[in-house]
């Protein structure tokens, strides 16, 4: 077990690849999960440790939302692959169910930016890549490298 | 006034043929291609093909000039953030979305969109509106058109209330002829007296129909 609070209830908005890996990871590490997606069909990518709920639905209303019991939610994150759902989800979340903590996935870095600024909590998977990488570069000089084609 | 209107519906087509009638700029906003072909047919606006909500395509249609933005695509969380990067990015003095969720009304302002209008509410309200305005129903015209007979509610502020019929000073031409109460009819004389709530059947000639019915449902 990790160094995570046990027992944490998280609302996972979207079943896609990042979705599900995360439901199922927290869900074994013993949090309490709700996962949300609007097609029911997604939430066969959720492993075989996942013990949390499904819930089939369109998180961007806010009935969907309350039937998740977002109210009590410890997180919530929005990681669906349209930015604007991810970005309304968060926001409700945050200010209308007072969601302690918030965290959507955006994938342009420059609305990324605007919303970061907002206030929301933001992680662009773009960024964090190209930051890796280009932190490399800096790390790793080409020279000390080995001849990959030796 | 120059107005940027993102989507590519019927809502944002009328909105912008309405804004260029009186005189306004219009660039319209749309990341359907079919959409902005039409759209450029049949308006004098520029159109631009491409994601309102990307802060890129908001700029490349002026947002840095725009007196106004109205986010009229068809997904509520769009028309959200176009209007929340418009005013923090761009720094529009007016923004509006359009949604089709009646709770997003309440929940937008919340979160920084000050005007919110919900097509599917206002068009509900005008129906429930119109059906249950049902006070004066005009149960038949009478030889030829010479003689009116409606029904209608008296409303609480007529002034024919608390007094014999006698005395209220109805308009000549005009008799109350029966009253309905709590479900029971009576032929009205000139000693009834009439109480808000009461549903009356009105004989009439023409030229003192208005009157007599604006006068009854307290109107004037």
């Amino acid at each position: 077990m990790g160094r995570r609070k046990v027992g944490e209830f998280v609302i996972v908005v979207g079943c896609g690849r990042l979705g599900a890996y995360l439901a199922s990871q927290l869900s074994q590490d013993g949090h309490s999960v709700v996962v949300v997606d609007v097609d029911e069909a997604s939430f066969t990518s959720l492993t075989a440790g996942f013990s949390g709920f499904r819930l089939e639905g369109d998180a961007t209303e806010l009935a969907v939302l309350r039937q998740a019991k977002t109210d009590k939610a410890d997180r919530l994150i929005a990681v669906t692959p349209h930015d604007n759902v991810n970005l309304a989800v968060a926001q409700i979340g945050k200010t209308i169910f007072q969601v302690p903590q918030v965290v959507a996935r955006v994938s342009d870095p420059q609305r990324e930016a605007i919303f970061r600024d907002l206030g929301i909590h933001t992680v662009c998977p773009l960024s964090l890549a190209a930051s890796q990488l280009l932190g490399r570069f800096a790390e790793e000089p080409p020279d000390g490298e080995e001849d990959p084609t030796a | 006034m120059r107005v940027i209107i993102a989507g590519g519906g019927k809502v944002a087509y009328f909105l912008a043929r309405n804004f260029l009638a009186k005189g306004h700029t219009v660039v319209s906003v749309s990341d359907n291609l079919a959409d902005c072909r039409w759209l450029a047919r049949r308006l004098k606006a520029t159109v631009v093909h491409g994601d309102g909500s990307d802060p890129a395509v908001l700029e490349e249609a002026g947002a840095h000039e725009a007196d106004a933005v109205l986010a009229a695509t068809q997904s509520d969380q769009d028309n959200l953030v176009i209007c929340q990067i418009a005013e923090a990015r761009f720094h529009v003095p007016t923004t509006l979305a359009v949604v089709n969720d009646p709770d997003n009304r309440t929940v937008f302002p919340r979160l920084g969109v000050k005007n919110v209008v919900c097509i599917t509410e206002l068009a509900s309200n005008l129906i429930e509106e119109l059906a249950t305005a049902d006070e004066i129903t005009n149960l038949t015209v009478m030889a030829g058109g010479a003689v009116n007979v409606a029904e209608l509610v008296v409303r609480d502020t007529s002034p024919v209330l608390g007094r014999p019929l006698a005395e209220a000073s109805l308009p000549p031409d005009v008799l109350i002829a029966g009253v309905v109460r709590d479900g029971c009819a009576t032929i009205a004389h000139g000693d009834t007296v009439l109480v808000a709530g009461d549903r009356i059947v009105l004989v009439t000639l023409p030229r003192s129909h208005g009157r007599a019915v604006r006068l009854l449902t307290g109107e004037d």
